[in-house]
């Protein structure tokens, strides 16, 4: 019993320490996502609260706190509350299983990919709740589209993991990191060249399909339908005002970082060094995490400077007329490659 | 142990209790959250039983690809509640009649359970033990395996359903203009655009 409760104790320290860094990390991306569309802008960006308004995330959320909670006449009032919990916990809930670090991990679960696929794609309910439960006509569209845009890409990125588990053999996260320790760079010869092992190149137009339906499945830009501004005002969100209003912008960013950190575990080989030689080995992987990360991100906020927004039925189309047949592709022509080859892991 | 029992207990209770409240809410979009409420719990007791890639699977389907198409059909609907509820008594001897006989037939099955001895086989002899397979390795090797034709068999029905689905729900309507990407990336200045020398004065007839 003594030893049990010393066990949640850690695996309590654990949570916070993950949560209070993720939150500090999520403000400064949350910055610096607004200095990167203000540079490509040729505007300043927010750089009045603090130096370089290196503040001004802290001072949003002092403001959303502070401001009161309106909760419209014709609500339902239970649902329309727990719409931003939901999109906010489960949003935390998928980082418990991500691999910052070599044995770095809250909970190193054998399905952890799967577990990330299954609480990201319960981040519909957020926008879906959210959306009816303002009993409001702008909301309930954003929530319509929402809905069906999340399950359209939903399975173009399953299909893209599918491919990405047929080369590493497991589903656990740290171990698709660790399979992507050997691979090209050896097969040519240059083993220092660490990041030519990773899975971004041989699986390179799943790296792309997956980046895309990254930012679909987390509402960005260029697919940022639900709550698109020219013609839903706020989509799914209009009605929400304060501290529920932070929720859902937290959750999002949440989502989004995880999305990040999957496609980093994923493609670009997690904590690894990209080159096997003195000085990078020498940096500990969680800093080499958080620097590919912070890429991922920049990346997810370039798109968002520069690509205007998709047409509902153009988002449509690329979801289920190119990506689903181009990933489904994929995954019978890597299974047909691997086992022709006899490169398959775990073969037996 | 006594946490996993505790926790069982918990799972249970709510999925119960969800399962309950699905029938018994007055909205039913709150039916089809309480729905949700209870898969979920159910993947909570798979994970207690080591289950955990039927866990995860019964949230990736049924939660995040069911219950959203589930949520989305239930949403759109305008339903009087007080109407459908008027003929609750003139429907009741039926739906009674109806509950009866599956409850007599729910304990006739139950009363006659008994395992068939090819399956108290397979349990006493081919399950891998958890240290030595994944969860996911054992359920490929049995499902690839020996039941591949079955799982043959039900990707065929499940093709099936598609192709009835598409076959009912597609029509193209006549006069009605359609975007074509290839046609539009394909066109260049010469097919698009005719350039005119306009004379001052006259403009184009």
């Amino acid at each position: 019993m003594y030893e049990a409760a010393i066990t949640v104790a850690i695996i309590v320290a654990q949570s916070v320490a993950l949560l209070v860094s993720l939150l500090i990390i999520i403000a400064y991306l949350l910055l610096a996502d607004r200095k990167i569309w203000a540079a490509v802008q040729m505007r300043r960006g927010p750089n009045v609260v603090g130096p370089f308004g290196l503040l001004q995330s802290f001072a949003d959320l002092l403001k959303f706190v502070l401001k009161e909670v309106v909760i419209p006449d014709g609500a339902n009032k239970g649902v329309f509350l727990l719409a931003p919990l939901v999109t906010c916990v489960l949003a935390l809930a998928g980082w418990a299983v991500i691999p910052v670090a070599e044995n770095w991990v809250i909970a190193d679960i054998n399905v952890g990919i799967l577990y990330i696929f299954a609480i990201s794609s319960l981040g519909v309910y957020g926008v879906i709740m959210g959306g009816w439960a303002s009993n409001s006509k702008y909301p309930f569209l954003g929530a319509l589209r929402s809905a069906a845009q999340m399950v359209s890409y939903e399975v173009s990125i399953g299909f893209v993991i599918i491919t990405v588990l047929l080369c590493a053999g497991t589903l656990n996260l740290s171990g698709i990191v660790m399979t992507q320790k050997t691979g090209l760079a050896d097969m040519i010869g240059l083993p220092w060249l660490t990041f030519l092992n990773w899975y971004w190149l041989p699986l390179l137009p799943m790296f792309v399909v997956f980046f895309v339906s990254a930012l679909a499945e987390t509402n960005r830009p260029p697919f940022d339908l639900p709550e698109a501004e020219s013609e839903l005002v706020a989509g799914f969100m209009v009605e929400y005002s304060s501290t529920p209003y932070l929720m859902f912008m937290l959750g999002e960013y949440v989502s989004i970082t995880a999305m990040c950190a999957m496609t980093v575990i994923l493609f670009m080989g997690g904590w690894l060094p990209p080159l096997d030689i003195a000085p990078f080995t020498w940096v500990p992987g969680i800093f080499w995490f958080l620097g590919k990360l912070c890429l991922v991100f920049f990346m997810f906020a370039m798109v968002k400077a520069i690509v205007p927004r998709y047409r509902y039925d153009q988002l449509m189309r690329l979801g289920w007329k190119v990506f689903l047949p181009l990933s489904l592709f994929y995954v019978a022509a890597v299974a047909g490659f691997l086992v022709a080859f006899d490169l398959a892991p775990g073969g037996s | 142990m006594a946490i996993a029992g505790l926790f069982f207990y918990l799972f249970s209770a709510i999925t119960v209790a969800a399962a309950f409240m699905v029938i018994a809410s007055r909205n039913p979009v709150h039916s089809v959250l309480f729905l949700i409420l209870a898969f979920f719990n159910s993947a909570g007791l798979f994970i207690l039983m080591g289950a955990e890639f039927l866990a995860m699977i019964l949230v990736v389907v049924y939660v995040g690809a069911v219950a959203v198409l589930f949520l989305f059909v239930v949403m759109m609907l305008d339903i009087d509640f007080t109407e459908l509820r008027q003929g609750m008594l003139q429907y009741l001897p039926v739906g009674g009649i109806i509950g009866l006989i599956l409850l007599v037939e729910l304990i006739f099955v139950l009363g006659s359970w008994a395992l068939s001895p090819e399956a108290v086989a397979t349990i006493a002899d081919k399950a891998p033990e958890m240290a030595n397979v994944t969860n996911t390795e054992a359920i490929g090797r049995i499902l690839y395996t020996k039941y591949v034709y079955l799982f043959q068999a039900a990707g065929i029905v499940l093709l099936i359903a598609m192709v009835g689905a598409i076959v009912l729900t597609l029509r193209h309507k006549e006069g009605v203009k359609r975007q074509s990407i290839p046609q539009q990336v394909a066109r260049t200045p010469a097919t698009a655009i005719e350039v005119r020398k306009v004379k001052s004065g006259e403009g184009l007839s």
